[in-house]
């Protein structure tokens, strides 16, 4: 296991300990809270970066997959009494079976086409839900407060799904780390740098595509399982938010596109940033307009993000992290 | 001597442009044939006909037997078919060795990405790029992208290399080095076909040469026959440069 003597496994590892522990010394529900949302933003930068980052597609609207997982699994639990963990796999499963099938339309446009298509998938599938009788329609699916029962009641369910959610993001990074050192993530980074070159050489671009946008489809979804049980309801607005997408897509840009670090930490910065602006008397109602102009700005001056801001001022650094 | 690549009857049209017409040839196990035209000839189509980057309008091409016409670029370079393009396609914000990587990773061999790094070094070397591995390939010359495009398409082990002009845009000492490397490809078993517009390198690499004009064969045959045919220093006239040197080669 070779994989074992690279540093960057065990920055994981501690990464994924720390956000286990913390909140548990003491029973700090606050802290918990807090790290519970940066959880999920890194598990959705995380998978959009194998999008974004490695095979230069922009996905605006990988939220769909987050929507979709909770949708499944909010009603396999309520209206099929599935088990918590089952529902989440199932949702999962299907999810990324959807985004198989999606992908294997959208994504033989390029550029802007593709990113419109992907805001698209968003707005048809929210349509669509918003009109399917067994989903509630507009009104979505209420949890009975009883399914939290078998995990021990309210106040425990919360912490178990917290370190599910933990468990999720770790998965996150460890699966974005093994793909970038992967031969599928050669044929994706090429991709990302020039298409019809990667196809020249023999990456089967069709095939490597559709691939990636499913597999980034499996845990998004697995985290909305968790977070609409969490919330013990589910509607279409929440959970085909645009909003989130853009800042998934902000956080990724931030931390480093192409980077395995640089979600993780973007995500980090990002909800401490939005915590510190939601809750300032000035900035309250500008917290978007100030993700607006970061994006700008990252996209201007600094495409690499922090991580390839960071990477080109001290190349050694790229031996620690990835 | 086999056929390893029939070219039968191959057209494409462009809206009113008749790119490449009915256009045959073959190229032999184990040979370069030379592929030169004046300007605008339709040459680099033929490439892109070749290896799947367009779809012939008309024809057929046979690829080690197999009818590989209108097959996708990956396809045709799984089958052992890599390619070096004219205006260089890096990989920008890949290094050097990761370029050719992908190279032999996605290559006739299918590599794993161990081997596939050995194969891929190992290309770099032989192209004298040794020194420039952890280069991003944005960073290097032309004549260094040019070395790139050559090396990537050695890595994929391939059993024809199509090189697209790989002798433009080099300085003399550039060139004679670059000829010292196809030969050494050549001496590999690795059969080519090029496009070239220095004669004088064209005529002695090559073991057969076959003229486009217009999109449609001009003539064929082997250098010093090609040289000398009127039709052809008639289709460089308005050069008489070109067309002195093709007589002197």
């Amino acid at each position: 296991m070779t994989i074992l003597r690279r540093p960057f496994f065990w920055i994981i590892a501690a990464v994924i300990a720390l956000f286990a522990v913390a909140p548990s010394v003491g029973n700090n529900v606050e802290l918990r809270e807090n790290l519970l949302l940066a959880a999920v933003y890194i598990t959705l930068a995380s998978n959009i970066n194998m999008m974004l980052g490695y095979a230069g597609y922009v996905n605006f609207g990988s939220i769909v997959f987050f929507g979709l997982g909770g949708y499944f699994c909010v009603w396999l639990m309520s209206a099929h009494g599935w088990p918590l963990l089952a529902a989440l796999l199932a949702g999962g499963c299907a999810v990324s079976a959807l985004a198989l099938l999606f992908g294997l339309g959208i994504l033989r446009l390029r550029g802007v086409y593709f990113a419109l298509a992907t805001i698209g998938v968003n707005e048809g599938v929210m349509a669509f839900v918003a009109n399917f009788g067994p989903w509630g329609g507009s009104s979505g699916i209420y949890l009975s407060p009883m399914l939290f029962q078998p995990l021990g009641g309210p106040a425990r369910a919360l912490w178990v799904i917290y370190y599910l959610l933990v468990g999720v993001m770790g998965l996150s990074l460890y699966l974005s780390y093994a793909v970038k050192r992967s031969k599928f993530g050669l044929g994706l980074r090429a991709i990302g740098q020039n298409e019809d070159a990667a196809a020249v050489l023999g990456v089967r671009t069709p095939r490597f595509k559709a691939a990636v946008y499913s597999l980034s489809a499996f845990l998004p979804a697995i985290a909305g399982g968790l977070y609409f049980f969490k919330s013990a309801f589910i509607q279409p607005p929440d959970a085909f938010d645009l909003q989130f997408s853009t800042e998934t897509i902000v956080i990724a840009m931030l931390g480093g596109q192409g980077t395995v670090a640089g979600p993780a930490l973007g995500a980090y910065l990002y909800e401490e940033l939005r915590g510190w602006l939601l809750t300032s008397p000035t900035f309250s109602h500008f917290q978007l307009v100030i993700a607006g102009v970061l994006l700008l700005a990252i996209v201007l001056f600094a495409p690499g993000g922090l991580m390839g801001w960071l990477y080109r001022r001290w190349p050694r650094l790229r031996d620690y992290f990835e | 001597m086999s056929a390893l690549l029939e070219v039968d009857g191959l057209s494409k049209r462009f809206g009113g442009l008749r790119a490449v017409q009915a256009l045959s040839f073959t190229v032999h196990e184990g040979a370069i044939l030379g592929l030169i035209g004046p300007n605008g000839a339709g040459k680099s189509t033929v490439f892109n006909l070749i290896n799947g980057v367009f779809a012939p309008d008309e024809g057929r091409v046979v690829f080690g037997g197999e009818d590989v016409t209108g097959k996708q670029p990956y396809f045709v370079a799984r089958r052992g078919l890599a390619r070096t393009h004219q205006i260089v396609q890096p990989l920008t914000n890949m290094t050097v060795l990761e370029n050719c990587t992908v190279g032999a990773c996605f290559g006739r061999e299918n590599l794993a990405l161990g081997r596939a790094r050995e194969t891929a070094r190992e290309a770099a070397v032989l192209v004298g790029l040794e020194d420039r591995l952890d280069t991003m390939a944005s960073q290097l010359t032309i004549a260094g992208k040019k070395r790139l495009e050559l090396a990537r398409a050695l890595a994929a082990r391939p059993r024809l290399l199509l090189l697209d002009e790989v002798l433009a845009g080099l300085n003399p000492t550039e060139v004679e080095r670059m000829i010292g490397i196809i030969r050494a490809i050549r001496a590999r078993g690795i059969s080519i076909l090029m496009i070239e517009h220095l004669m004088q390198a064209i005529m002695s690499l090559s073991d057969h040469i076959v003229v486009l004009n217009s999109g449609a064969k001009l003539a064929e045959g082997l250098p010093a026959e090609v040289a000398n045919d009127p039709a052809v220093i008639e289709a460089y006239l308005g050069d008489p440069d070109l067309a002195a040197k093709l007589r002197a080669a």
